[in-house]
């Protein structure tokens, strides 16, 4: 994540004349995108640009191995559970442990409640708005109180189902942002029985929330056939952690990629040797890190991260109901979609396998062994942690001294694998939905709207929703201002 | 034993000859706060968190080295005390890289403890944010100078409880640090017993036991021996 970007893009070509949307509303973190447009008010291109450096791959150099997870939380407040496990299983590579079943279970649990409350926040929150009140609304309505004056129930559900998450998160971590439990070695403290309990009891209504949630978005997929073709339909790999039955993995299991057509490209692949399959370009105009499957190359082996992804590689859920829905979802789809609009459905179908989950890991006495830790020195110096986080695969890659001391690290994010596809996604949302000639600020929504779908996570946390203002300038490449369309 | 009497925020209070101001407040339930000072170690008044107002004065003296004195007045609590003890914490934590939330000892430490008495809750002062690095080379023990405050509990618990004397402070002012045996790496040091008594001591995060993660520190920091505890052994 630093790749070594700067915050510019390209100069327009001559006769061209340039749309920026700065800043990308309802994503966490700060964006900017660039439409170029011709002579005609055409668009001829756009571009997703990360406007923020973090630098976590050099903040961490000379660190204690053990801050590491406590560190890496600090990337996201958004995704921070994601980033903990994949920390300390880095970590547990470098011990050279293998942690106790219970702590492997629990590491499960919790970031599978992350995905459910991250995804409830992507959903609900960022992007209902848009779905239920339309891509044209007045750009104040678009938001999680508009959602809660037309449809009062799917903004109670949306806040519901986070708190599902988050309260999973704080009871077991002790904090609903950035928990210290997940520890290299296992796990911090052992389960208790009456949070067990109190965690299975609120199952059945965060399930039946979801339901509710996948079954309107069902009914309200046809009015956006439009958005479905144009949200960067591409074809391209999907890529995703799969366990050795083909059920979704997401704290586990080894990489599986799939192409647009859903044949096998890759299976089996161990993450832990993930340098020797991804690519990682740093690009000049962004300061995320694009990815490619290398043995195809770039721009061939572009895929694609995140639910969609993951529903595209994985046989089944693993879970009967989600195993439906999915089933479903395949039969109108196919075996593989891409566009990236379905990543809202995928999403969902996630949200629902992931509960049912929690449920039966839970329902296993043996989640409240006390032997949640195993400890070590320093075994290896290098280590490799992989999990999913809600938008995607996440490696951390380690290397340390005799002493413990960090000495190199690199990190590839979900959001770096999608970057291209995002650019794509633009690109084509952008060509198809804005007329330079008669700019509105729907129009832009829509392009907006297709860097949502894939949630992008840009390594901080969330915005205040209805307090950013934005302002879309069309300049000629002189710099005269041609129109302007501000949202409130 | 001669006993001297005096006023303590303006209660009159009795103290034995050769007690410290800090001695007697704490007898008589008056708290002040202290970093440096651990009972049943020598006092240094090093690092002037204890600091009272002594009538008569002209500069406020530090409570934990202060022997009392027939007559004396002193008051504890104070706005100017209460701003001066402000400042010595923010001067603590903008010296050095004292980040609470992926500190071993977070939710443990008696610096983070003293900015939330104080009020403490952020930095007028410019942070010098120096590079200072981490001897982990000790198998069990490591120490982070970022996170060191000086206070020298450390050094004086290794000389005067354990008898090694594997601690010192090198440099002068900004540039001071604790070495272990004149700057030896910890993990090659001869003089070190692996006792983990500095680190049990260390109020912060800076000395701790490798393998714990972040707010994990929690230390064992009872009185040492107060059997060596007599009267008058409180100031060197």
């Amino acid at each position: 994540m630093s790749g070594s970007g700067q915050d510019q893009a390209p100069a327009p070509a001559r006769g061209e004349e340039r749309i920026v949307i700065d800043p990308v509303t309802r994503i966490e973190g700060h964006a900017r995108i660039t439409v170029t447009v011709d002579g005609n008010g055409a668009v001829t291109g756009a571009r997703f640009h990360v406007t923020q450096f973090r630098g976590f791959e050099r903040i961490c150099l000379g660190r204690p191995m053990h801050e590491m997870p406590a560190i890496m939380a600090r990337i996201c407040g958004i995704c921070p559970v994601s980033h903990i496990v994949a920390s300390s299983k880095a970590c547990d590579e470098i011990m050279a442990v293998a942690p106790p079943p219970a702590a492997v279970q629990l590491r499960r649990v919790i970031n599978l409640a992350q995905v459910v409350q991250s995804h409830a926040l992507s959903f609900f929150h960022l992007s209902s708005p848009d779905l239920l009140l339309g891509f044209d609304a007045p750009a104040g309505d678009r938001n999680l109180f508009g959602v809660a004056a037309a449809e009062p129930w799917l903004a109670r559900d949306g806040i519901a189902l986070r708190r599902f998450g988050q309260t999973i998160i704080e009871t077991l971590g002790g904090r609903r942002i950035h928990p210290g439990w997940v520890v290299p070695g296992g796990v911090g403290r052992p389960l208790e029985h009456d949070q067990r309990n109190a965690i299975l009891a609120a199952v059945p209504e965060a399930l039946a929330a979801a339901r509710r949630g996948l079954r309107w978005y069902r009914e309200q997929l046809d009015r956006f056939s439009e958005e479905v073709e144009s949200f960067g339909t591409t074809p391209m790999l999907s890529m995703g952690l799969v366990h050795d039955d083909g059920t979704v993995a997401y704290s586990d299991g080894d990489l599986r990629v799939v192409d647009g057509a859903g044949t096998v490209v890759a299976d089996g692949i161990d993450p832990r040797t993930y340098h020797e399959h991804i690519g990682e370009r740093a690009r000049p105009d962004t300061y995320l890190k694009a990815t490619y499957w290398k043995p195809l190359g770039h721009p061939d082996g572009l895929y694609r991260v995140g639910p969609l992804a993951r529903l595209n590689v994985a046989d089944r859920l693993g879970t009967p109901e989600a195993d439906d829905r999915l089933g479903e979802y395949r039969e109108r789809l196919g075996r593989t979609p891409q566009s990236p609009f379905h990543y809202h459905e995928a999403r969902l179908i996630e949200i629902l396998h992931g509960i049912t989950m929690i449920g039966e890991i839970l329902a296993d006495p043996a989640v409240l062994d006390p032997h949640v830790r195993a400890g070590a020195a320093v075994n290896r110096n290098e280590g490799v942690g992989v999990a999913e986080a809600p938008r995607g695969t996440l490696f951390h890659h380690y290397r340390v001294d005799d002493d413990g001391l960090v000495e190199w690290v690199n990190l590839v994010i979900a959001t770096g694998h999608n970057s291209e596809a995002m650019d794509r996604a633009v690109a084509e949302a952008a060509a198809r939905h804005v007329r330079a000639d008669r700019l509105t600020e729907g129009m832009l929504n829509r392009v907006e709207a297709a860097i949502r779908c894939f949630d992008p996570c840009l390594s901080c946390s969330t915005h205040a929703l209805g307090e950013m203002p934005l302002v879309i300038e069309l300049r000629d490449a002189a710099g005269v201002l041609l129109d302007r369309a501000a949202r409130p | 034993m001669s006993v001297h009497t005096f006023t303590l925020d303006g209660q009159p209070v009795a103290g034995a000859a050769g007690e410290t101001i800090l001695e007697v407040a704490t007898e008589q339930g008056v708290s002040i706060p202290t970093l440096c000072h651990l009972d049943g170690l020598s006092s240094v008044g090093a690092c002037r968190l204890c600091v009272v107002e002594v009538a008569g004065r002209p500069r406020p003296q530090p409570a934990c080295i202060t022997p009392v004195e027939e007559g004396m007045e002193v008051v504890t609590r104070s706005e100017e005390l209460d701003e001066w003890r402000a400042t010595v914490v923010e001067m603590l934590f903008v010296e050095r890289n004292h980040i609470c939330s992926i500190c071993v000892a977070n939710g443990d430490c008696e610096l983070q403890d003293l900015a939330v008495d104080l009020g403490v809750d952020h930095f007028e002062l410019p942070a010098m944010s120096p590079r200072l690095e981490i001897d982990s080379s000790h198998r069990l023990f490591a120490i982070d100078h970022n996170r060191c405050v000086l206070c020298t509990r450390c050094v004086r618990v290794c000389d005067e409880i354990e008898g090694a004397h594997t601690w010192d402070v090198m440099g002068r002012g900004i540039d001071a640090r604790v070495v272990s045996d004149l700057g030896t790496p910890w993990g090659a040091s001869p003089t070190c017993t692996s006792c983990g008594k500095c680190v049990q001591v260390c109020p912060t995060g800076a000395l701790f036991e490798k393998g714990r993660a972040v707010g994990e520190g929690a230390k064992e920091r009872r009185p040492f021996l107060p059997y060596l505890r007599r009267h008058g052994a409180g100031t060197r």
